[in-house]
């Protein structure tokens, strides 16, 4: 009987080497292992053996059966390890073949720049203002302290409604409609569309965007303005930014200065952003001109600013080294998807 | 304002400082640098010599072969072509290794077997004109014993005698400085700027020494408020001819063409002092009489260069005894020109209103160095200075004799102005620590005066009228950059935005979030616009706020839609690349009032796209901006009057209450032919303000369902007429509050329904709030929900 055990043994262990399925091998667990299986008849046939014989063949043939069954289940566990190994390996895809569609748009990127300036500013507690673009002369020149007849007008040639209405040709009118509307302390910018009568051409469109600032309190210094741009400055081009001022002339402040920012493809080396100067022309600022307070029913004996106003078509063209502000207006999909 | 370096020599020394230092001095003070140029450029190694040998070439008839003492130890050949050259002419020569402006290096050669060692060069070849060269031949060799006197420096650099050796710097002087659009207010500036003394000049006049008298000639009435004054003197017996070399030269430098002795001492008059000169010739001044006095309306003047203008009244003239004779700060007049025959000249050296001469150039189409410099407002005090200065220089040219006695009408004489000194005010204003004897010192530098604790303002300064002006013309001696930057302190608060401005932002991302680009374009345009997208020739949209002076007919009016600039926008898109493309943008269109009104600004949104999608893409995007604001209830009709849109797939957006949003559809293909697309383009406009109106942002919890749904599904079949919104809606009502979603899901048209007729096939969900719904609920909605279709629409299930 023990050589009748191991004979099946070894059959059934042959036969599940050479089983190449899962229903194979099924079949050969039946053939053995089933209530007709040559080992369970095998077993059956124990009762036949001697009392002492007994436990000796029980033993082996349960080694037996337990030693089928791991090789059932071994073979079983590689079976399906190669049936799915050869599954994934049918379905196996062109990693290189293009990703599905999805669509995609984007802000445009004049927008994105405002955005980002607007929220550096309303971090730091400055609200955001309107006004009007078609503006009353009053605003955009007079209570800025250029009179009518004034050469100051020249610098900003303007599209006229009528005699007295405008196109605003800075974002400035609104500094003074907010003075007007609202007490100090006042921390405000104003960021907007303005119009000057400039041909379009490479560096120059008939529209563009302006942001303005205006700070309004006891005690305002010209320090603090240094101090707020280059706030600004550091977060919008960079830790390590630098900021110059360069004494200018604006009507509606005095002081007045032109403020450059370190380059920030270069670090202020010199490169073609730059034009080799190391600084960047970026905005007009300077102390609220007393006149300018004084019409706006503010006492300029007590209370003191500073404003400022920068192009954001500057500083997005610069930004990203666009070199013709036509393409800002082209709205030419495939710059959009640029930004 | 180009100052030459050499002419500022004159009154302060900073020869020492190189330029590019110069320059970064001067814009970090106030005066801006817009460049720096030398006058002889890269010229090197071209000097004077003088031809001692002139031969003819043995093998060539039209070259000469020269030996020129050019300063070496041997004469030099040179073989040359020009013809004018000869024995003892005194000449610029290129050496070997010299390099001309354009770039050119001269290098020995060979003409014909004989070696050349350099060239004679030409004016032209310096970098010269015939007007700071007069009377030498533009096409032969520079001889310059011809047109200069001597002596000549044989051997030494000809740019250094010509005086070309010189640096211009360009300054871009700010309208409120015209003090500085001068050499003497530059050197003003320099010496502040550097620290050094500043020598001014002040004018002897000699004098014929006669009897003779400046009344014997000329009698001036001022008889307009415009002219602050009026300052004049006689020159007699007037030699016409052109200006020695130096004069020339100063002029060149400055970007002033040379003309005659008597033109250019008005013209070097005006850069040295920035006084606007004029001289007129006085034989052609009728009635021995200058008077300053507005013009008549409809007045004809031809002005020195032969133009003729109508005059309107209240422009400044100065007129002889019949005629007007110059406009006054603008330009003088064809009738007493300077010519070379002029015998007698008066030097006119006034002081005119600069709004007035604005004003008058504008409307004239005139603009001149005179007009724009009296424009900024001059100083009166000025004038006589420069009118001496003028008649110095008549002398010392011996352009001819100046007559005994000064005609000076100054009515009101200008006052001085005084600001307090606040030391204190103006450090806490700037946020310095400045002492105030370094104070006074910068203002003295400045040539500001004292008078106790009042600073006395120079008549030249008008643009210093109060503390924060004393603050600025310190602080840019002292240095804008060597302020610290402070934080400000104030009231903590957080930087708001308005509830518009936040919809707007996020309006924005959710149109991105479409696939759709934003864009940005023009807020003006042609009024042919309106035509393009085919509005009703009684459309609202068509009264646009009208620009008096546009740059042409393509940006006149304002906009009152979006949709013409995007729609272009898209076409451009649609030429150049074709691929599917959508574009949106938000942006204010202008919507007139009444003429002397500002027009309404509203905020509008459009929409357009082409190449994907269709009428349902454009609806679902609607759809979604509309829940995005919270806008509930919106209701989509159908839309046959806006010729812009096709007729049949245009849809009227409203709110619940009526309020409307705005109108989306399929562009009318003709308007789109307008706009030059062949295929469909769909488009909507928006109003902003309405949506933001009717939203709300107010974010509700609703549990989510406790009790599992039940789905039925129906395919109606009804008439084509009858819309799917309407079925929608009878659903709805049938169903009551247990119709959780209504989803049609498809839509058939064909002969097993038969001609005019369609299936619509929905799927409804049914749930209640409160309990599990039974099958035979479900069942019974349904069938109140076919039996209501029939009976309002004739709809019937479809087998």
């Amino acid at each position: 009987m023990k050589e009748q055990l191991q004979q099946i043994k070894e059959e059934a262990l042959a036969a599940i080497g050479g089983a190449e399925s899962g229903s194979a091998l099924e079949r050969i667990r039946v053939a053995y292992l089933g209530k007709k299986g040559s080992l369970t008849a095998v077993l059956r046939g124990m009762g036949a053996l001697s009392a002492d014989q007994r436990p000796v063949i029980g033993q082996i043939a349960n080694r037996v059966r337990a030693e089928i069954e791991q090789a059932l289940s071994d073979r079983g566990t590689a079976l399906a390890d190669k049936e799915q190994n050869d599954r994934l390996s049918a379905e196996k895809l062109d990693v290189t073949m293009p990703g599905a569609d999805i669509p995609k748009g984007g802000a445009h990127p004049l927008y994105q720049v405002e955005r980002e300036m607007s929220d550096i500013f309303t971090s730091m507690g400055f609200d955001v203002a309107d006004g009007p673009e078609v503006e009353l002369d009053y605003y955009n020149f007079q209570a800025l302290n250029i009179p009518e007849n004034h050469p100051a007008r020249d610098t900003q040639d303007t599209f006229y409604i009528t005699d007295r209405i405008l196109l605003r040709s800075q974002t400035s009118p609104v500094q003074v409609r907010t003075m007007e509307r609202q007490r100090p302390p006042i921390r405000v910018i104003s960021p907007g569309r303005v119009y000057r009568s400039d041909a379009l051409d490479a560096t120059h469109s008939p529209v563009f965007h302006q942001m303005e600032g205006l700070v309004v309190d006891k005690g305002i210094t010209m320090g603090d303005l240094k101090g707020m741009l280059e706030t600004f400055a550091r977060h919008m081009f960079g830790q390590s930014t630098r900021i110059r001022f360069r004494p200018h002339h604006f009507p509606f402040t005095e002081p007045s200065a032109e403020v450059d920012v370190s380059c920030f493809v270069c670090g202020g080396k010199g490169c073609r952003l730059c034009k080799g100067e190391g600084w960047i022309e970026i905005l007009g600022a300077g102390m609220v001109h007393p006149n300018v307070l004084r019409g706006c029913d503010i006492d300029p004996e007590v209370y003191s600013g500073f404003a400022f106003g920068l192009g954001i078509e500057r500083v997005t063209m610069t930004k990203y080294g666009i070199d013709d502000i036509r393409l800002l207006y082209e709205n030419d999909k495939r710059f959009l998807a640029q930004f | 304002m180009d100052l030459s370096r050499e002419w500022l020599s004159e009154f302060v020394d900073v020869a020492d400082i190189p330029s590019p230092e110069y320059c970064d001095r001067m814009t970090d003070t106030g005066s801006k640098v817009e460049g720096c140029r030398s006058l002889a450029g890269d010229i090197v190694n071209i000097v004077i010599g003088r031809i001692i040998k002139k031969e003819q070439h043995p093998d060539a008839d039209r070259l000469s072969v020269c030996r020129i003492d050019a300063g070496k130890s041997e004469p030099v050949q040179i073989i040359t072509s020009a013809q004018n050259v000869y024995e003892g002419a005194v000449v610029p020569v290129c050496l070997e290794g010299a390099v001309l402006p354009d770039g050119t290096r001269i290098k020995a050669t060979k003409f014909r077997g004989l070696p050349s060692y350099g060239m004679m060069c030409s004016f032209a070849e310096l970098g010269l004109s015939e007007h700071e060269m007069p009377g030498a031949d533009p096409n032969g060799i520079l001889l310059l014993d011809q047109v200069l006197p001597g002596p000549f420096p044989i051997g030494e650099d000809v740019c250094t005698y010509l005086g070309l050796r010189n640096d211009v710097v360009e300054f871009e002087i700010t309208p409120n400085r015209p003090d500085c659009l001068s050499v003497i207010g530059l050197a003003r500036e320099t010496g502040a700027s550097f620290g050094r003394k500043v020598h001014y000049h002040t004018p002897v006049v000699h004098g014929a020494g006669d009897d003779d008298r400046v009344s014997n000639y000329l009698d001036v009435t001022v008889q307009s408020p415009l002219c602050a004054r009026y300052s004049a003197r006689v020159v007699r017996n007037v030699k016409i001819q052109p200006s020695p070399l130096w004069l020339r030269m100063r002029l060149f430098a400055s970007g002033v063409r040379p003309i005659n002795n008597i033109v250019d001492i008005t013209n070097y008059v005006m850069l040295e002092y920035g006084q606007p000169m004029h001289a007129f010739d006085y034989t052609c001044l009728s009635g021995s009489k200058i008077t300053v006095a507005e013009a008549a309306e409809g007045e004809v003047f031809r002005s020195l260069d032969d133009v003729d203008h109508v005059l309107s009244a209240g422009m400044l003239t100065i007129r002889d005894a019949e005629k007007p004779v110059a406009l006054a700060g603008v330009m003088g007049g064809a009738n007493s020109e300077i010519l070379d025959t002029t015998k007698t000249v008066v030097f006119e050296s006034a002081c005119f209103d600069g709004a007035s001469v604005r004003v008058t150039s504008r409307a004239l189409g005139m603009r001149t160095e005179s007009s724009g410099r009296f424009e900024k407002g001059l100083d009166c005090e000025n004038t006589v200075g420069a009118l001496q200065r003028a008649c110095e220089l008549v002398e010392l040219l011996g352009a001819g004799e100046v007559v005994e006695g000064m005609i000076d009408v100054y009515p009101t004489p200008k006052e001085t102005v005084r600001v307090p000194l606040e030391v204190e005010r103006i450090n806490r204003f700037l946020g310095v620590q400045l002492s105030e004897s370094y104070m006074r010192e910068v203002l003295e530098s400045l040539d500001f005066t004292f008078d106790g604790n009042d600073v006395i303002v120079p008549s030249f300064r008008d643009d210093v009228r109060c503390m924060n002006d004393i603050a600025e013309e310190i602080i840019r001696i002292y240095g804008y950059n060597k302020i610290e930057a402070t934080p400000f302190t104030g009231k903590v608060k957080p930087g708001i935005l308005t509830p518009a401005q936040k919809y707007r932002r996020a309006l924005g991302e959710l149109l991105v979030s479409f696939g759709l680009y934003e864009s940005c374009t023009f807020s003006f345009m042609s009024a042919k616009n309106y035509d393009k997208i085919r509005l009703h020739p009684e459309d609202q949209r068509r009264r646009s706020v009208v620009i008096a002076n546009p740059l042409g007919e393509d940006t006149s009016v304002m906009r009152t839609t979006l949709l013409p600039s995007l729609l272009d926008c898209l076409a451009r898109n649609y030429n150049r690349h074709g691929t599917p493309t959508g574009l949106f943008e938000i942006a204010r269109v202008y919507l007139p009032k009444k003429p002397d009104q500002l027009p309404d600004e509203p905020q509008r949104v459009a929409i357009a796209f082409y190449g994907e999608g269709d009428f349902y893409r454009m609806k679902g995007m609607v759809e979604r901006i509309a829940a995005h604001a919270g806008v509930r209830g919106v209701k989509y009709t159908a839309c046959t009057d806006q010729p812009t849109y096709h007729p049949g797939r245009c849809a009227l957006v409203s709110g619940a209450d009526g309020t409307p949003i705005g109108v989306f559809g399929q562009l009318h293909p003709a308007a789109a032919g307008n706009f030059g697309f062949t295929g469909e383009v769909y488009a909507a406009e928006l109003d902003f303000e309405a949506l933001l109106s009717l939203s709300d942002f107010e974010k509700h919890f609703v549990p989510l369902p406790r009790f599992p749904a039940l789905t039925r599904d129906f395919a109606f079949v009804c008439d084509e007429a009858i819309e799917v919104g309407k079925i929608e809606q009878l659903i709805a009502r049938a169903g009551g509050k247990t119709v959780e979603q209504i989803r049609l899901f498809d839509l058939y048209r064909g002969a097993q329904i038969g001609e005019g007729k369609k299936s619509a096939a929905f799927s409804v969900t049914l749930r209640a709030s409160d309990r599990t719904l039974t099958d035979e609920e479900a069942d019974r909605t349904a069938g109140k929900i076919c039996e209501l279709l029939e009976r309002e629409l004739g709809a019937t299930l479809r087998n």
